[in-house]
C-alpha cells in the first residue's frame, strides 16, 4: 500500500490538488451566485455536456500543448524565454499571409505553410538565443518584449495586406482549402491538428532524453559551467533550444488557423503563450506531463467560458477560481512531508528486516 | 569537565529511503577538540547538520549543555552558540567576500543602514587575527576553491560561537595554511571553546585532535583518546584493511616529452600577471607534480591548459601538435581528462543523475550513442555507470541518483571516475582526491600510478604537499605566477625544502 502511494505521489498529489480546489471554488460560487448549482455544473461539468463544448476542450488543449511544449524546451536549458505567445502570432501570420498568397496541391501546401509559420516562430527564438548567447543579455527581457513587436508586425501585415475586406470585419482572406487541416469528428472543430500536437509532445519527449542533442540541452540547463567544462558547445545549445522553441509555438498557431477558422482573425493575441508557460510549469517540462496539464487547463478554460455565458458570475470571478487551482497544483511542497513520513517508515522497516536489532 | 554537547540514539533518514545515521550517541566534551572519521559515506555530514540545524532527525535527543534541546533550524543553533564550516561550502555567490563575512551580524547605522565601514572595519581586523589572507571586495564567485573555503572558515570563527563544527575544512588548504588554522583552533581551544573536526587527513586528526570518534555505514564504532592510537590504526578502524602511505614516485619507464607548455603569460581582467612565462613539460609515464600555496596561479593554469581559459600568450602541445585556443571539447578529443578543482561549480551538475554525469565528455561517441550518434544508449550508459559505481565504490542506491544525494567524497569519486575512464594520454588533476577517505585515496592514487605506467602523461595540482610528494615523479613549485623551483630527482625533497619556495623567500635559477 505504502509503495503504491509512493510510486503514485505526484498524481495523487494533483487530484488532491484539484479536489481542494473544487471545494474552493464551491464555496466561492455560493457566496456570490444566485443559482450555484448551475453555476457549478456549468464550471465543472460544462465542456462534457455537449458534443461540441467537448470539441471545443479538446480543440483549445491542442494549441496549449504546442505552446507547453515550446516553452519547455528553454527552460530545460536553462533559458527563460517566454516569447512563445509572439512567436505563435507572427508565426500564423506570416503562413496565412504565405498561404492565400500561393495555390497548389494539399500535399504540398499544408506541409509548406506550416513550415513557413514554423520557420517565422524559430527566426523569432534565434533572436533572444542569439543576442544571449553573444553578448550575454537577457533573454527574458528580449523574449517579452518581441511579443509585443511580433504583435503589431501581424497585425500589421494582416490589416494592410492580407484584409479581406469583404468579410466586414478585420480578418485575412480565407485560406484555400487546399491548406486546411481537415476536421474530422462530425458536430465539433476537432482538427489533424490536434494529432499533430500529440505527436509533437511524444516526438519531443523522445527528443529531450534519448537524443544527444537533447542531452546537450538539459545538461546546459542544469548547470552551464558543467557543460562547457564537459566540451559542450553551450552558444550553440543556447540558441538552438529557443530555436525550436519558436519553431513549435508558431506551428501551434498555424495549425490553429488552419484546422479552425481557415483564416487569421486574432485581433487581440490569443493568450496561448501564456497559458504555455502555466502548463510546462505543471508539468515540470515533461512533454508527457505537459499533454496532461494542459488538458486540464483547456478544461478549466472552456468551462470557465461556459459559466461566463451561462451564468451571473463576472468574468474576474472565473479568472480567480481558475488562478487557485492552478496555485494548488503548482505548489511544490504540498504534501511533500506526507510523502517523506511514508519513505521512513519504508527505510525503518527495511533496516529492521536485513539487519536485527543492533 | 562536563559535556557540551551529547547526542542520543540519533537516526536520520532521507527523503529517499537512505538511513544516514543509525542510533547515533557521542559525548563531545567541553573545552576539547574532538575529530569525527569515518570513511565517505559515514554519515559525518549528516550528523552535524543535524547539530546545526540544517536536518531533523527521525529518533533521537539532543543535550546542548546539559539540557535537552529541540533545534530547528541554524538560526537556533548559532543562537545557541554553534557555529559551522560546511563541506560543500555554503557563500551567497554574487555577494563579495566582506559581506559573506558579516551575513546575519551586520553592523547598522540607525538600525537600519548597513555601516559600510564598519564592515570593513571588522572584516580586516578578523582576517588579522585568525592569519587568513582573503581579497574583501571581491565576489565569491570569482575566487578560486581554496579561497572560497579561507573565507568561510573565518566566516565561523567570525562568530565566537561556543562550539565550532568544522566539516572537512583543511581539504583544499596548503599545509602552510593549516598551520595557521590550527594555530587559530587551538587559541580558540585556550579560551575555553569547543571544536569539532571532521578530516580524511589523519595526520591533523593526530596532530589536533583530543578525542577521535570513528563512524561507519551511520554507526559509531568507537571514541578514543588520540594519544592512545597513531594513524595507521586509526585508518585501519576506519576501513578494516591497513592502508599504504608510502611514496610511488618511482616511474617505470619514462618517454618522451607528451604535454609541453612554451611561454605561458596570462594577464588578468585587473591587468595583473597571473601567470609569467610558465615552461614545462611532462613526459609519456611520468607525473609531474605541482607544489605551491593555493591561489599563485594554479587555478588559471589548469583552466588555460583544459581550454576553459584563454592565455594572453604562450603556447600548449600534445606531442607535435600545438594545442594552444582549442576549444574544451577539442582539447578532450586529443584525449585530455580533467579533474577539476572546485567539484560542485563545474565538475558536476548536481540535480542531474549519476549516469548523466559520467557522460558528459563521451556522451556522442560510439557505443554511447548510435545511429551516427544522434540517439543515446541507456542501456550501454547504464552498464558502463554501474561499471564504474562498483570499481571506484562509490556509496549510492542507483546509477540513476541525483549527485545531490551523494556525500562529499562519493561525489569526488564520481568526478573521477568519469575522468580516469575517458582514455587518456594526458591527465590534468586538481585536488584528485579532495574529500576522499583514505582507503578509496590508496585505490585513486594506485590508478594515476598504473596510468602513469602505462605511459600517460599527468599533471598534478594539490594542496596537499604530501599528495604530491607521493606520487610526482618530478616537481615544480610556482609561486606569484612564477615557476620559482624544478626538483628532478625528488627523491630527498621533503615538505620542508619545498616549503621556502612555495612561500617566495627563496628561488632556483633555472
Ligand atoms: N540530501 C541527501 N539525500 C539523500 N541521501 C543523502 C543526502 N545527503 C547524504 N545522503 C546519503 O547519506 C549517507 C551519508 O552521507 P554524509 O554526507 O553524511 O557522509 P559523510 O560521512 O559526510 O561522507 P564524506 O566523507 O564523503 O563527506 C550517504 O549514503 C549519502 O549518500
Ligand atoms: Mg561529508
Amino acid at each position: 500500500m505504502e509503495k503504491f502511494l509512493l510510486k503514485y505521489f505526484n498524481l495523487i498529489r494533483a487530484v488532491i490538488a484539484i479536489l481542494i480546489g473544487i471545494i474552493i471554488s464551491v464555496c466561492i460560487v455560493y457566496i456570490i451566485s444566485k443559482e450555484p448549482g448551475f453555476s457549478l455544473k456549468s464550471l465543472f461539468l460544462g465542456p462534457l455536456l455537449s458534443k461540441s463544448r467537448f470539441g471545443n476542450f479538446i480543440e483549445t488543449a491542442s494549441p496549449i500543448i504546442f505552446c507547453g511544449l515550446a516553452i519547455a524546451i528553454p527552460f530545460q536549458a536553462g533559458q527563460f524565454n517566454i516569447g512563445a505567445e509572439g512567436a505563435l502570432f507572427i508565426g500564423a501570420a506570416v503562413g496565412t499571409a504565405f498561404g492565400v498568397s500561393t495555390n497548389m496541391p494539399a500535399f504540398l501546401h499544408i506541409p509548406l505553410v506550416l513550415l513557413v509559420a514554423g520557420l517565422t516562430g524559430a527566426f523569432w527564438g534565434f533572436i533572444p538565443g542569439f543576442l544571449k548567447a553573444k553578448w550575454n543579455t537577457s533573454e527574458l527581457v528580449v523574449s517579452l518584449m518581441l511579443n509585443y513587436v511580433a504583435y503589431f508586425i501581424g497585425l500589421y501585415l494582416i490589416n494592410f495586406h492580407f484584409r479581406d475586406k469583404a468579410a466586414g470585419w478585420l480578418v485575412s482572406y480565407k485560406l484555400p482549402e487546399t491548406a486546411w487541416l481537415i476536421q474530422f469528428v462530425s458536430g465539433t472543430r476537432i482538427h489533424i491538428g490536434v494529432i499533430i500536437s500529440l505527436g509533437f509532445a511524444v516526438l519531443v519527449y523522445y527528443f529531450l532524453y534519448h537524443t544527444t542533442l537533447g542531452y546537450e540541452i538539459r545538461t546546459s540547463g542544469f548547470n552551464i559551467d558543467f557543460a562547457r567544462f564537459g566540451g559542450i558547445n553551450v552558444f550553440k545549445v543556447i540558441i538552438i533550444a529557443q530555436v525550436i522553441g519558436g519553431f513549435i509555438a508558431a506551428i501551434g498557431g498555424m495549425t490553429e488557423v488552419m484546422g479552425i477558422h481557415r483564416r487569421f482573425n486574432w485581433q487581440i493575441s490569443p493568450g496561448y503563450g501564456w497559458d504555455g508557460v502555466v502548463v510546462a510549469i505543471i508539468g515540470r517540462n515533461n512533454p508527457l506531463l505537459i499533454i496532461l496539464s494542459s488538458l486540464f487547463l483547456a478544461y478549466l478554460r472552456v468551462g470557465g467560458r461556459i459559466l461566463n455565458l451561462l451564468s451571473d458570475i463576472p468574468a474576474e470571478m472565473i479568472t480567480i477560481i481558475q488562478s487557485i487551482i492552478i496555485l494548488l497544483i503548482t505548489a511544490e511542497a504540498f504534501l511533500a512531508g506526507w510523502k517523506y513520513r511514508i519513505t521512513v517508515r519504508e527505510a525503518k522497516a527495511k533496516e529492521v528486516g536485513h539487519e536485527p536489532s543492533t | 569537565m562536563g559535556n557540551i554537547l551529547s547526542l542520543k540514539n540519533i537516526v536520520k533518514i532521507y527523503p529517499n529511503g537512505v538511513m544516514a545515521n543509525k542510533e547515533v550517541s557521542i559525548d563531545i566534551e567541553e573545552n576539547t577538540i574532538h575529530a569525527i572519521v569515518g570513511e565517505n559515506g559515514a554519515g559525518k555530514t549528516t550528523l552535524m547538520k543535524i547539530i546545526f540545524g540544517e536536518e531533523a532527525p527521525q529518533k533521537g535527543e539532543i543535550y546542548y549543555k546539559g539540557k535537552k534541546v529541540n533545534i530547528k533550524n541554524s538560526l537556533d543553533a548559532i543562537k545557541m552558540g554553534i557555529g559551522m564550516v560546511h563541506q560543500n561550502l555554503m557563500l551567497a555567490p554574487d555577494l563579495t567576500v566582506a559581506e559573506n563575512l558579516i551575513l546575519g551580524i551586520e553592523p547598522l547605522r540607525y538600525g537600519v543602514f548597513l555601516d559600510l565601514k564598519k564592515i570593513i572595519e571588522l572584516t580586516e581586523e578578523a582576517s588579522k587575527k585568525f592569519g587568513f589572507k582573503v581579497s574583501l571586495n571581491k565576489k565569491i564567485s570569482d575566487l578560486s576553491i581554496g579561497k572560497k573555503q579561507r573565507v568561510e572558515i573565518l566566516k565561523a570563527l567570525m562568530r565566537d560561537a561556543e562550539l565550532i563544527i568544522l566539516d572537512e575544512p583543511t581539504s583544499v588548504l596548503t599545509p602552510q595554511e593549516t598551520e595557521v588554522l590550527f594555530k587559530s583552533l587551538k587559541d580558540l581551544k585556550n579560551h575555553g571553546k569547543t571544536i569539532i573536526f571532521i578530516s580524511h587527513k589523519l595526520k591533523e586528526v593526530k596532530l589536533i585532535a583530543d578525542k577521535v570518534t570513528v563512524m561507519r555505514d551511520g554507526k559509531v564504532i568507537s571514541t578514543n583518546d588520540v594519544n592512545q592510537l597513531d594513524e595507521h590504526m586509526i585508518a585501519h578502524m576506519m576501513v578494516g584493511r591497513k592502508i599504504n602511505f608510502k611514496r610511488i614516485h618511482k616511474a617505470k619507464k619514462v618517454g618522451d616529452p607528451l604535454f609541453i607548455v612554451k611561454n605561458l603569460s596570462y594577464l588578468s581582467e585587473e591587468n595583473i600577471f597571473v601567470l609569467k612565462n610558465i615552461n614545462f613539460e611532462v613526459r609519456a609515464g611520468e607525473i609531474l607534480g605541482v607544489a605551491g600555496v593555493e591561489g599563485n596561479g594554479q587555478t588559471e593554469l589548469v583552466e588555460i591548459l583544459t581550454g576553459l581559459r584563454e592565455a594572453t600568450s604562450g603556447q600548449i602541445f600534445i606531442g607535435k601538435e600545438n594545442i594552444s585556443g582549442f576549444s574544451p571539447r577539442k582539447i578532450r578529443e586529443e584525449m585530455v581528462a580533467h579533474i577539476p578543482e572546485d567539484r560542485m561549480k563545474n565538475g558536476v551538475a548536481e540535480h542531474a543523475t549519476i549516469e548523466e554525469n559520467i557522460i558528459v565528455d563521451r556522451y556522442y561517441q560510439d557505443y554511447f550513442s548510435n545511429n551516427k550518434n544522434l540517439f543515446l544508449d541507456w542501456k550501454y550508459i547504464s552498464k558502463f555507470s554501474n561499471d564504474l559505481i562498483e570499481k571506484f565504490k562509490i556509496l549510492t542506491p542507483s546509477s540513476k541518483a541525483v549527485i545531490l544525494s551523494l556525500s562529499g567524497g562519493n561525489i569526488q569519486k564520481v568526478v573521477v571516475a568519469r575522468e580516469l575512464s575517458s582514455n587518456p594520454q594526458v591527465i590534468i588533476a586538481a585536488q584528485p582526491t579532495r574529500g576522499i577517505d583514505v582507503g578509496s585515496e590508496e585505490l585513486i592514487h594506485n590508478l594515476l600510478k598504473d596510468a602513469r605506467d602505462n605511459g600517460i602523461a599527468t599533471f598534478l595540482v594539490s594542496a596537499d604537499l604530501d599528495e604530491v610528494l607521493k606520487l610526482s615523479t618530478r616537481i615544480i613549485v610556482i609561486y606569484d605566477g612564477e615557476i620559482v623551483a624544478r626538483f628532478d630527482d625528488i627523491k630527498d625533497i621533503t615538505s620542508k625544502v619545498l616549503g621556502p619556495y612555495m612561500l617566495g623567500v627563496k628561488k632556483k635559477g633555472d
